[in-house]
C-alpha cells in the first residue's frame, strides 16, 4: 500500500491551514491600516498609473520595506503587509517540511526543501 | 480621478471580481488584469503585480477550508510545485522582456480558454490506462472522502503531468493570475486524479506558485502598494461573502454568466493587445 496522510497528517495541515489564515487576517489588517493612513495623506493627488515607471528602491526589497514602515512612511507600511502576504505560503512550504520529518518521510522532506530553495531564491534574488 | 476616487472603485471593481470568483470556483484573480488595464487604464505590469498579491490572498485564505474537507492531496501538490514554483520563475523572468502588447494578447488567449473550461461540464476521467511507476515512487496515489465512504484512486501519467504544470507556472508567472484552469487539467485529464482532488489541491498549489513569481515582481517594482491595497482587501472581501452565500447561491447561471463576462474581456484584452494601444 502506497504511504497515504494518516489522521495525524491531516491534523497537522488543519493546524497549518488555520496559521495561514490569522497570517493572512494579520497582513490584511495591516494593509487596511495602512491603507487609511495613505489616503489620509494623499486622497486628493492625481493617480497616475498609465505609465509604468516602476518603484523605487524602498518599496522593492525586504530591508528597505521594514526601514519605510518603521518610519511610518504610508506605501512603506502598505507594502510591509504585501510582504507579510507573499510569506504566507512560503511559511506554509516551511511547516510542510516539519510536517513530513515528523512522518520521517525523507523523500518529501526533500521535494519540500526543493521548492522552498525555489522560493528563497524568488523573494531574495 | 485623483487617488481616493480611485482607491474606492478599484475596491468595489476587486470586490466583484473576488466574490463572483469564490462563487463559481474560477477564483477572482483571472479578471482583475483586465478590470485595472481596461476601465482604469492602468499599465499591465502593475496590473499584475497587483492580481499576484490578490491571487496569493485568496489561496492562503481559503487553505483552512479545504484542508478540512480532506479532499487535497499535499503529496501531488508539492511534488508538481516543484515543476509550477520553477515554471513561476521562468515566466516573471520572462514577463521583463515580453512586450506588453504580446503580454495582452496571451492574456486573452488564456482568458478564452480559462472561459471555455468553465462553462463545460466537468468530464468523467477514465481509469483504464496503465499504472504509472512515478505515481508508485513519489507515493501519489491516495484517497478521498464519498458518500459511500473512501475511495482510492491512481496516478496516471507524472511525466506528462509535470510538463503540463510547468507550463501551468509559467503562465502564472507571466500573467499574475493563478492559472487554476491549466492545473486542473493537468491533474484531472491528464493525471486522472479525481475532480474535487484536483481542484482543491490546486487552490493549494496556486498561493506557492504566485508567490515564486510575486518576489520576483516585487524586486522589479511592479508591486504599487497604492493598487495592490484596494485589489487585495476588496478581492479577500468578495470571496469572504461568497464563502458565506455560497450554499444558497445558483452557481450554474453565475458560470455561465462569469464565463461570458471573461470571454468577452478575452476578446477586448486581443483586440487593444493588437492595436498597440493597452
Amino acid at each position: 500500500m502506497p504511504a497515504i496522510p494518516d489522521w495525524g497528517d491531516k491534523r497537522f495541515e488543519i493546524m497549518i491551514g488555520r496559521l495561514l489564515r490569522y497570517g493572512v487576517f494579520l497582513a490584511a489588517s495591516w494593509v487596511l491600516v495602512g491603507g487609511i493612513h495613505y489616503l489620509l495623506q494623499s486622497h486628493s493627488e492625481a493617480m497616475n498609473y498609465k505609465v509604468f515607471r516602476g518603484e523605487s528602491d524602498d518599496l522593492r526589497f525586504v530591508r528597505e520595506i521594514i526601514r519605510g514602515a518603521l518610519e511610518l512612511n504610508a506605501r512603506g507600511f502598505i507594502q510591509l503587509g504585501i510582504l507579510l502576504l507573499i510569506a504566507t505560503p512560503v511559511a506554509r512550504v516551511a511547516f510542510s517540511v516539519v510536517g513530513f520529518a515528523l512522518e520521517k518521510d525523507w523523500l518529501y522532506v526533500g521535494v519540500t526543501l526543493i521548492v522552498l530553495a525555489l522560493l528563497v531564491y524568488s523573494l531574495s534574488s | 480621478m485623483n487617488t481616493l476616487e480611485f482607491t474606492i472603485l478599484v475596491a468595489i471593481g476587486s470586490l466583484l471580481a473576488g466574490l463572483l470568483g469564490s462563487l463559481t470556483g474560477l477564483g477572482g484573480g483571472v479578471v482583475i488584469v483586465p478590470l485595472l488595464t481596461l476601465a482604469f487604464g492602468v499599465d499591465i505590469r502593475y496590473a499584475i503585480g497587483a492580481s499576484l498579491v490578490s491571487v496569493i490572498s485568496t489561496s492562503s485564505g481559503s487553505a483552512a477550508a479545504y484542508l478540512k474537507e480532506g479532499y487535497s492531496n499535499i503529496r501531488i501538490g508539492m511534488f508538481l510545485e516543484v515543476a509550477t514554483t520553477i515554471g513561476a520563475i521562468t515566466g516573471a523572468y520572462l514577463a521583463a522582456s515580453t512586450p506588453t502588447r504580446a503580454i495582452a494578447i496571451i492574456f486573452g488567449v488564456v482568458l478564452l480558454y480559462s472561459a471555455y473550461s468553465a462553462s463545460r461540464p466537468p468530464k468523467a476521467s477514465s481509469t483504464d490506462d496503465q499504472p504509472d511507476r512515478y505515481a508508485k515512487l513519489l507515493k501519489l496515489d491516495g484517497d478521498y472522502p464519498t458518500a459511500a465512504g473512501k475511495e482510492s484512486y491512481h496516478v496516471r501519467h507524472v511525466p506528462a503531468g509535470f510538463s503540463l504544470m510547468y507550463l501551468a507556472g509559467v503562465i502564472s508567472g507571466l500573467l499574475g493570475i493563478g492559472s487554476g484552469a491549466v492545473k486542473v487539467l493537468a491533474m484531472d485529464q491528464i493525471m486522472r486524479i479525481p475532480f474535487k482532488v484536483s481542484t482543491t489541491t490546486s487552490n493549494f498549489m496556486i498561493g506557492v506558485t504566485a508567490a515564486a513569481s510575486a518576489g520576483i515582481y516585487l524586486h522589479r517594482g511592479y508591486i504599487d502598494p497604492g493598487i495592490a491595497m484596494p485589489v487585495m482587501l476588496g478581492v479577500l472581501g468578495g470571496a469572504l461573502i461568497g464563502a458565506r452565500i455560497l450554499p444558497g447561491a445558483k452557481v450554474r447561471t453565475l458560470r455561465m454568466v462569469f464565463s461570458l463576462v471573461i470571454a468577452a474581456l478575452a476578446v477586448e484584452m486581443i483586440f487593444k493587445g493588437l492595436k498597440g494601444s493597452l
